[in-house]
């Protein structure tokens, strides 16, 4: 590995984020936050869901942040990069192995969600108190599940912004990350799915449960979730096979 | 430290349509799958055994069409195209097992603009200055001795979505001088550009060159490849077809003058006659009821092949008189124009 052209295409990443801060937070922040404005604030205020669903939604959607700004950070510019801007190419020849250039991808999107996933929490509480309970009480295994939620967010990044061509980027939404987000126990528990036993299981390949269900754990355990175990468990296996596809698929983009 | 480039037996094939980074057109093959696919599996040869040894310090051309080859030579060269057989090396490291090592010699101008929009000019030489590792007092230094150079000072501090074609190219060569690579590779670099800029590029190319570096450029532009290398290779459908010194090159045609004719019906005996004339080497059918002759003089053959066509009947309806160029040479390798 070389060092200096890693940190220098870190920093190169960072210059380009304050460049487009504006735009980057709006892009990242201001969904999630409206929802937590409707369904926490004005759902739970005018009767429509009990006052507790504030506290159970916010874990949710700090997940989908963490996990849109994830993807967001990396396939995006990896889809313009490679297939219209080409403007990759440069750091393709800078004098390192490639594969580090696509790990630099990947840690630039881990930063990416966790600020978000950290701005969510005071932005979301300030929105929703009072009567919202978050506690702390075990503050490494919520370090661990958000940066391994960081980590798959950004792998999976990786994995479709060297998959998907630009002209699909709109299907890319609505086929991978609506569904996963919509099927990933962000809005609810997934004890809430025993109703439906099939649709409870099928969820289980879906990463974002483990997301989820494991900000819930460490964030308002007061809720049923997932064991942390099983998080842990679920995170770090679908962290290596992402990673380790989307080098994969970063070599066979990188080199014809 | 002088560096010169050598491959060996180079091959590359290419199972689809090939990237526009190595845009070759090559030539198809089609060979049925083994799964027996409704689809027959479509291969492109874009390189077919070449093998070149350019010397450290020279300007050296690739010239050849559109689908060549060329592209594909250079994404090999640059360790962004894997070789299907054959080897290459740039200087003593193997490009293909030593790509970091390599990567440290090279700079590279590829056939599209592929600057970084997110950045200013100025921004585009200083990071690109860090990812070889420059100091940050250095890479300042060299990033503006470069833009006033390449008289690019007035829009350093500009993002690069505003620029013209010229000015991305030249922004793109500027980019690719400043770690100061051994080897510099131009992908067709005056590809759109306006003649006034042309010649400033081939100024910065020789004066670069002075300076001991090895330069590989592929053209299609017959006078780019004549002025600039000090020797070219012409490759037409991924193979060498002639290696030399622009003047060893048009000394190689037969005479070095072409005539091409056209008539109104095809008389061998009429092409019999033409070879009998005085100062004529060489004379081929062509697919238009006509015929290639290659002379050691032009305009003065004109009135001789009239009366020899009259004499037999046969109508001459059009004549082109080419003076000794690569262009002739080209013809007279492949029957084809460069043009086409």
């Amino acid at each position: 590995m070389n060092r200096k052209a890693f940190l220098a295409m870190l920093a190169r990443d960072a210059h380009v984020a304050r460049r487009n801060f504006v735009p980057l937070l709006l892009q990242t922040l201001l969904q999630p936050l409206m929802f937590v404005f409707i369904f926490g604030r004005v759902m739970v205020g005018s009767g429509y869901m009990p006052p507790e669903y504030k506290s159970l939604l916010l874990p949710g959607i700090m997940a989908i942040s963490m996990v849109s700004a994830g993807i967001w950070g990396v396939a995006l510019p990896l889809i313009a990069e490679f297939q219209f801007t080409h403007e990759i190419e440069d750091r393709l020849l800078a004098p390192m192995d490639i594969s580090w250039l696509a790990i630099e991808k990947v840690v630039s999107g881990m930063l990416q969600a966790l600020a978000a996933g950290l701005a969510v929490i005071p932005a979301g509480w300030a929105l929703l108190r009072p009567g919202i309970e978050l506690s702390l009480d075990h503050p490494l295994l919520f370090v661990a599940v958000a940066v391994l939620v960081a980590l798959f967010s950004a792998s999976g990044g990786l994995v479709l912004g060297c998959s998907v061509g630009q002209a699909n980027v709109g299907l890319m939404f609505s086929m991978v990350v609506a569904p996963m987000i919509f099927f990933g126990c962000t809005y609810y528990p997934w004890t809430a799915l025993k109703s439906f036993p099939v649709l409870q299981t099928a969820v289980l390949v879906n990463p974002m449960v483990y997301a989820s269900e494991g900000l819930r754990g460490t964030l308002v355990p007061q809720f049923p979730h997932l064991s942390l175990l099983a998080v842990l468990s679920g995170l770090t296996l679908f962290d290596v096979v992402l990673l380790a596809a989307g080098l994969r698929q970063f070599n066979r983009k990188a080199v014809n | 430290m002088r560096i010169g480039i050598r491959t060996r037996d180079l091959r590359k094939i290419y199972n689809s349509s090939p990237p526009f980074a190595a845009a070759a057109g090559g030539f198809v093959s089609e060979a049925l799958s083994r799964r027996r696919r409704k689809q027959p599996k479509t291969e492109i040869v874009a390189l077919d055994s070449l093998s070149l040894d350019i010397t450290p310090g020279e300007i050296f051309g690739l010239l050849g069409p559109n689908g060549a080859g060329k592209s594909t030579t250079v994404g090999i060269l640059t360790t962004r195209v894997r070789p299907t057989s054959g080897e290459a090396w740039i200087g003593e490291k193997n490009v293909w097992r030593e790509q970091v090592a390599v990567k440290r010699l090279i700079g590279v101008v590829g056939q599209r603009p592929n600057l970084d929009f997110s950045l200013t000019a100025l921004e585009i030489l200083a990071f690109h200055g860090a990812y070889f590792g420059l100091g940050s007092q250095e890479r300042t230094r060299r990033a503006e001795a470069l833009l006033d150079r390449f008289k690019l000072r007035d829009r350093a501090h500009q993002l690069v979505r505003g620029f013209s074609g010229g000015m991305m190219q030249r922004l793109s060569i500027a980019r690719a001088m400043m770690h100061d690579p051994q080897v510099l590779f131009l992908d067709e670099p005056s590809a759109g550009l306006d003649p006034q800029t042309r010649l400033l590029l081939w100024e910065i190319i020789r004066e670069y060159n002075r300076g001991g570096k090895t330069i590989l450029l592929t053209t299609h532009n017959m006078e780019e490849a004549d002025v600039l290398s000090q020797r070219l290779a012409i490759i037409d459908h991924g193979r060498a077809i002639a290696f030399g010194t622009p003047r060893e090159l048009k000394a190689s045609v037969p005479g070095g003058f072409l005539l091409r004719l056209r008539f109104g019906h095809h008389s061998s005996d009429l092409l019999q006659r033409l070879q009998t004339l005085a100062g004529v080497r060489e004379v081929r059918a062509n697919e238009h009821n006509g015929a290639d002759l290659y002379a050691d003089r032009g305009g003065s053959l004109v009135p001789e092949v009239a009366n020899l066509a009259a004499a037999a009947s046969v109508e001459l309806c059009d004549v082109h008189i080419s003076e000794p160029s690569l262009e002739n040479l080209f013809l007279h390798h492949t029957g084809r124009s460069l043009r086409e």
